[in-house]
Order: C-alpha cells, then sequence, then structure tokens
C-alpha cells in the first residue's frame, strides 16, 4: 500500500525534481505514443529534443530557439509576479495583440520618416498598450469586484478583434493591392526590430527578456516589492497587517504582466512576424502560462522552461517534416507535459509510504 | 528498478541513434506547407491529395514531405526554410498568407524552387498558381438560385481579399440571373479553418432564414450545421464532402492540383523548370463540379451542366458583360468580358449585393 502523507512543509528538493521528472515521463509516455503510431520512439524523442540543438543544421535552429523563446519567457515572467501574488492574469495574449498594435500604430505613423528615436518610441508605445489593456480587469477587479479570471480572458477576443479590424483598415497596408495587412516594419530600418549580431537570432525581444530574467530574480529575492507578492500569495491575511495593500498589489501585478506581454507582442510585430495581420496571434500568451508553471514561477526556472518549450515547437516541427508525424501528436505530447507537472507536483506536498500505516 | 534500466537504454539509444544522421540525398524531394490539417476535408485535404499523387506518379523517384497547420507568420518562413536545409528541391506553400515568407526563403535558396498558392509575387524561383474558383462558384450560383424558397442565400466568406470576393460576385450574379429576387447575406469568419467559427456562421446565416450556404472556408462544419437545420442546401467546399450527401451537400467545386503537382515535379526532375504564373479553371481539370445530387430537379441539374460545358468549351466566361459595381457606376458593357488583371485585384462588390466589404 502506497499511502500519502502530507509535508509539514513543501519540499525544496522535489520542487526542483518535479519539472525534470515531469519531462522524463513526457519523453516516455511521448515515446510510448509515438511507437504506437508506428514510428521509432528514440529517433522521434531525439529528433525532438535533441535535433534543434545538435543536428548538422542546428545552426538554423539555434537562433530560432531564441526568437521562439524570448515572448514565452518575456510574458511568463510578468505573469510569474500576479501568480505568485494570486492574482489571475490569463489574458496575457490580448495584451500582447495590443502591445503589437500599439507599438506598430506608433512606428508606421512616422513611416518613411528614418529617426533613432522611433524604434525605442515604439517600445514604449508597446508597453503601454498592454499596461493599458491589463490594467481594464485590474481596474474592474478593484473598484467592482469582478473576477479577473474572466474579464481578462474575455478581453483576448476583443483583442483579436482589434487586430482584424487594424489589419483590414486604419493600419492596412496602402500599397498592398487591397490585401489585409500593415506594411511590413522589418523593412522599415528605422521601426525594425533586427538581430542585434546577424544570424544569431538575438534580436532587442530576447535581449529585454533576459534583462527580465534578472530584474525579476533581484525583485523576488532581494526587494521589499518581491517579499510583498509572496507575502500576499501566501497569506493574504499577513500582507494586510504587514501594510500591502491589495488593491496596489492587483493593479501593480496587472499592469507588470501587461506591460511585458505588450512589449513582447511589439518586438514581434516589428521582428520576427513583421505586420500586424489578422492571424499575427499564434498563441503565446496563453503557452506562457504554462512555462510560468513549468518554471515554477522562478525566474530562471521560466527562462529554462521558456527554452524546453521552444524546443518541443521547433523540434516537433522537424518531427513533423521529417518523420512525417502529425501535428497533433506533437501537441498531445507538449499537453502531456503540463499534465504530468502537474500530476508529479503532489510529491512536492506530500510524502509517499511504503506498507500499511501503523494503527495507533 | 526497472524503470531505471528502461531509461539506461532510452539514453543510450539516444545517443546511438544521434550519430546516425546522414543525408543520403538523391530522390527529388517536394515539400508542402498546409495552412490547416491534412484531415480539414477541405482546402488542405485536397492539396494533401496532390501530394500522394505525386507520390503514387513518381513511386521511388520523389520523396514528399509536409508540415500541416502552419500558422500564417514566421512559424511558415522557419518550417520552409528548415524543408529547403533538408534538402527539399520544391517547395509548395498552400496559402494565400505564406506570401513574403515565400519570397523571403526563396531569396536566401535560390536553387531551390518555390510555388505559392493564390499569391501574385513571383521571383526567378517562385512560381504562383491558382484556381479559376469563380467559374465553380457560378455553377454553385446557379443551383443556389433555383434551389432558395426564402430567396435568402448565407455566404461563408474567410478574408476580404480578391480571391474571396470574386466567389461571392460570380456566385450573386448567376444566382441573380435565375432568380431576380434573390438576396445574399455574407458573414466574414477571418479564418480559412476554424469549425466551431464556421458552425457558428452557419447557424446565425440560417436564423437569418437562409436556405442555401456557400462557404469560403475549409471545414465541413457549415455542412453539418446545415444538416441539423434539415432544410438548407450546402455545396462541398475544395472538397467534395461527399459524406454529405445527397443533402444538405447537393454539389461541390473541388479543387484537382494533382495534374499540376505532377507536372511541377516533373519540370523540376528535367531540369525545365520555370518561374510561371498559372491559373487555370474548369477547361483544364484544375477546378472540377462535384457531382450534382438527386436532390436538385432535374432540369435545374442540366442547366447547370449546360453552363459548366459552357465554360470548359470556352464559350462563356462567368464576368460578361452588362455588370455594373454595387455603386452602380458601369464596369463592364455588354458583352464585354473581364480581364485577368482586374478579377486578380477584384475589391468591389457587383450591383445588387448589400453590404460592405469590410475595410
Amino acid at each position: 500500500m502506497i499511502t500519502l502523507e502530507k509535508r509539514p512543509q513543501p519540499s525544496r528538493a522535489w520542487s526542483l525534481a518535479t519539472p525534470l521528472l515531469a519531462v522524463l515521463l513526457t519523453m516516455i509516455c511521448g515515446g510510448l505514443l509515438f511507437a504506437a503510431l508506428g514510428k521509432n520512439p528514440f529517433e522521434t524523442i531525439r529528433t525532438i529534443f535533441l535535433d534543434p540543438l545538435f543536428s548538422e543544421f542546428a545552426w538554423f535552429y539555434r537562433p530560432q530557439l531564441l526568437i521562439k523563446g524570448a515572448p514565452l519567457v518575456l510574458i511568463a515572467i510578468g505573469l510569474s509576479f500576479g501568480f505568485r501574488a494570486g492574482i489571475w492574469n490569463i489574458g496575457a495574449e490580448g495584451q500582447y495583440i495590443v502591445g503589437a498594435i500599439c507599438g506598430a500604430a506608433v512606428g508606421l505613423a512616422f513611416y518613411p520618416t528614418e529617426s533613432f528615436i522611433i524604434f525605442p518610441l515604439m517600445i514604449i508605445a508597446g508597453i503601454l498598450g498592454g499596461t493599458l489593456w491589463a490594467m481594464i480587469p485590474g481596474i474592474l477587479r478593484v473598484k467592482f469586484g469582478t473576477n479577473e479570471i474572466l474579464v481578462s480572458l474575455m478581453l483576448v477576443y476583443v483583442a483579436e478583434q482589434l487586430m482584424a479590424s487594424m489589419a483590414l483598415g486604419a493600419l492596412r497596408n496602402p500599397d498592398g493591392m487591397g490585401f489585409p495587412g500593415s506594411r511590413n516594419l522589418s523593412q522599415y530600418p528605422s521601426a525594425a526590430n533586427l538581430e542585434i549580431i546577424s544570424g544569431s537570432g538575438m534580436h532587442w525581444g530576447v535581449v529585454t527578456a533576459l534583462i527580465a530574467v534578472i530584474f525579476a530574480y533581484i525583485a523576488l529575492s532581494r526587494h521589499i516589492f518581491g517579499f510583498n507578492v509572496r507575502l500576499a500569495g501566501q497569506s493574504p491575511r499577513a500582507a494586510k497587517f504587514a501594510g500591502v495593500n491589495p488593491a496596489a498589489m492587483i493593479l501593480i501585478c496587472m499592469g507588470l504582466s501587461g506591460g511585458l506581454a505588450g512589449a513582447a507582442g511589439l518586438f514581434e510585430v516589428a521582428g520576427p512576424a513583421g505586420q500586424v495581420s489578422i492571424d499575427f496571434n499564434v498563441g503565446y500568451g496563453f503557452t506562457a502560462i504554462i512555462v510560468a508553471f513549468l518554471g515554477r514561477l522562478h525566474p530562471v526556472g521560466i527562462l529554462l522552461a521558456g527554452g524546453l518549450m521552444a524546443l518541443t515547437y521547433i523540434g516537433g516541427e522537424i518531427a513533423q517534416s521529417n518523420l512525417g508525424l502529425p501535428l497533433a501528436a506533437i501537441q498531445l505530447m507538449q499537453g502531456m507535459l503540463l499534465f504530468f507537472l502537474l500530476a508529479v507536483d503532489v510529491l512536492t506536498n506530500y510524502r509517499m509510504r511504503f506498507g500499511r500505516r501503523q494503527v495507533v | 528498478m526497472k524503470i531505471n534500466k528502461l531509461l539506461t537504454g532510452a539514453t543510450i539509444a539516444l545517443g546511438l541513434a544521434t550519430g546516425a544522421f546522414a543525408d543520403g540525398h538523391e530522390k527529388t524531394k517536394v515539400g508542402f506547407v498546409y495552412v490547416g490539417p491534412v484531415g480539414d476535408g477541405g482546402w488542405t485535404y485536397e492539396h494533401n491529395q496532390g501530394r500522394l499523387a505525386v507520390e503514387e506518379h513518381f513511386g521511388d523517384a520523389v520523396e514528399t514531405v509536409f508540415v500541416e497547420s502552419v500558422p500564417e507568420g514566421p512559424d511558415a518562413e522557419r518550417v520552409m526554410t528548415q524543408m529547403a536545409l533538408q534538402g527539399a528541391d520544391l517547395i509548395f506553400t498552400t496559402s494565400f498568407g505564406y506570401m513574403d515568407q515565400t519570397i523571403n526563403v526563396a531569396g536566401k535558396f535560390p536553387d531551390v524552387k518555390f510555388e505559392h498558392a493564390t499569391g501574385y509575387k513571383q521571383a526567378d524561383n517562385v512560381s504562383v498558381y491558382s484556381a479559376r474558383f469563380y467559374e465553380g462558384r457560378a455553377v454553385q450560383g446557379h443551383i443556389a438560385g433555383h434551389m432558395t424558397e426564402s430567396n435568402v442565400i448565407g455566404y461563408i466568406a474567410s478574408f476580404p481579399i480578391p480571391e474571396v470576393i470574386r466567389g461571392i460576385n460570380s456566385a450573386y450574379l448567376h444566382a441573380k440571373e435565375v432568380n431576380p429576387d434573390v438576396e445574399f447575406k455574407v458573414v466574414w469568419a477571418y479564418t480559412w479553418f476554424d469549425p466551431a467559427k464556421e458552425a457558428e456562421a452557419a447557424s446565425v446565416l440560417i436564423e437569418q432564414g437562409a436556405d442555401v450556404i456557400l462557404q469560403h472556408t475549409d471545414s465541413t462544419a457549415p455542412q453539418a450545421a446545415a444538416q441539423a437545420a434539415g432544410n438548407v442546401v450546402t455545396f462541398g467546399q475544395a472538397s467534395d464532402m461527399a459524406e454529405f450527401g445527397p443533402f444538405p451537400r447537393v454539389s461541390s467545386i473541388i479543387d484537382n492540383w494533382s495534374p499540376y503537382y505532377i507536372a511541377r515535379t516533373q519540370a523540376v526532375i528535367d531540369g525545365t523548370w520555370e518561374s510561371t504564373n498559372t491559373w487555370d479553371g474548369i477547361a483544364p481539370g484544375m477546378v472540377e463540379i462535384g457531382e450534382i445530387t438527386e436532390a436538385v430537379p432535374a432540369e435545374v441539374k442540366a442547366s447547370a451542366e449546360a453552363l459548366i460545358a459552357s465554360m470548359e468549351a470556352g464559350e462563356y466566361h462567368p464576368f460578361t458583360g452588362p455588370i455594373n459595381k454595387q455603386d452602380g457606376s458601369a464596369w463592364l458593357a455588354d458583352g464585354e468580358v473581364a480581364d485577368d488583371g482586374t478579377l486578380a485585384g477584384m475589391n468591389f462588390y457587383v450591383e445588387g449585393l448589400s453590404g460592405d466589404i469590410p475595410q
């Protein structure tokens, strides 16, 4: 018999080990799934997890990992503050979209002027756009006690419609022969989020993501704000006594996550995506939630988790085209990752005992 | 302990397999980038049928690869680059939204040939190809105009781009020709493939009184919605969707890419490939009309078949004047036929359609 016994305190060792265990379990079950599909499981797992890093064409895939991982890390870092404090911003996808719209709009307004000031202005606009979009659920929660999970999630769909209308209307490329989509920002030097070192994948969004990781680490471990965030999450009552203003905490956490999501959107629209288009968003804001939890809401963990997630995306594409694996199988495997993480989490909070429980 | 052994085994196997990577590339490799899943039953399904036809035709001489559900953004560029890196000689990018990405990647791989569906940007190693779907729309409009009793025809449109607007105009002109009271309601779904959204659009149109639904989206969800409603006529889009026949699906437009894909692959093998702009219709067989079922009255079926025959023979063009634009201004004079340039960039409704094209 196995019995579960609650630990007096969550185990530190297990909280570090469970993400690795989850990855291993995913590889095993994923391998079984691939074997059931008639593929060689070892080759498939290797293709997904190792080929992007070590294959013949790794020089192409490694930069792609940065490009794919940066928005995930940037958004997840912002989300982690709120999640620690028990403030659930599920709508990062919407804030990402609005950040992209605002940033791109500023850049397009200057077209075709060339000036070094344009890109910084776009970044500010992107951050502001994301922050303001996140303020809607934030303020509604503070003023009227609405549920920020629902409101922020619903606002994603509003943002998607806004994106579509911008791509078809206000921001549409006047030289685009009537097709939807804005001018290509990556072909407009002053507004382009280009690679800092050519071919490295290292664009300004990647740099910002790394800076955000460092700042988040310092804030959480060395700053009173980080302490307050953790306190508000663990014990709202104690936080109140310690002088933490819950309303301010909600607005700051929402604003922070919105701002970083907005920045991620701007870097994406000015760089890899290049233009405001109807299908601009591909779910970074939602995937970032998985990344935040996979990384244990810890900045360094998020950095690693973002890298892992990017790996499964890019490796998944390689597996599709080289091994003929269906997309659904890849997505299933990505889902397994979160599922196993949540499942093995039980080990962090509970101790397994083998044998019969002693009857006193 | 058992688990441990398994894991060790796995690690060793991983190490071994890594060393075995080699690319003995002699076959002609053809890549396909799809916007939807291969099982969408519509657009992507037919492109994949084309891919399978290539495999069958060339056998061992050709290897094909594909990636499905690729978003029309930076992901598409990476997928194409990756295919080119893995030694693809010819890559078909099968959605309008892959246009800039195709051009970008083609610039980096001058030796790889690219074929972009439904776009308009060509390069030395990028061809564009599309089908004259509007010829099929003419047949749909003709049947729809006869079949409707409420005189309201619903149209699930995807994106307001010329290809889609051409389809709406062509269907409307031919529905109006046989039924002057007909009215079109257009819903813009802003997606090529999203069964939930498409079903919702179909339900909205049915609630608004439409008893015929035309779709320019790729899934079979509208067919299912019509089937549930019971008295609503639909047409298969991009693929035959015969499983919904004989009713609600009474006919279909089938995109037949196989001959084109085989011909282009052959050209690459022979070294005769050149950048071309192909726009084929019913006559060369790129657009096919699926079986018109017994739910359609015999005389309507006969007149629809006559219409198909006249387009096949090149005697009739669906955009033949007199046609006015929506605002009443003249577009085509009596007997005048639309030129391909205007059709390719069509951004206006014809007279009689209500509502605006989203701007």
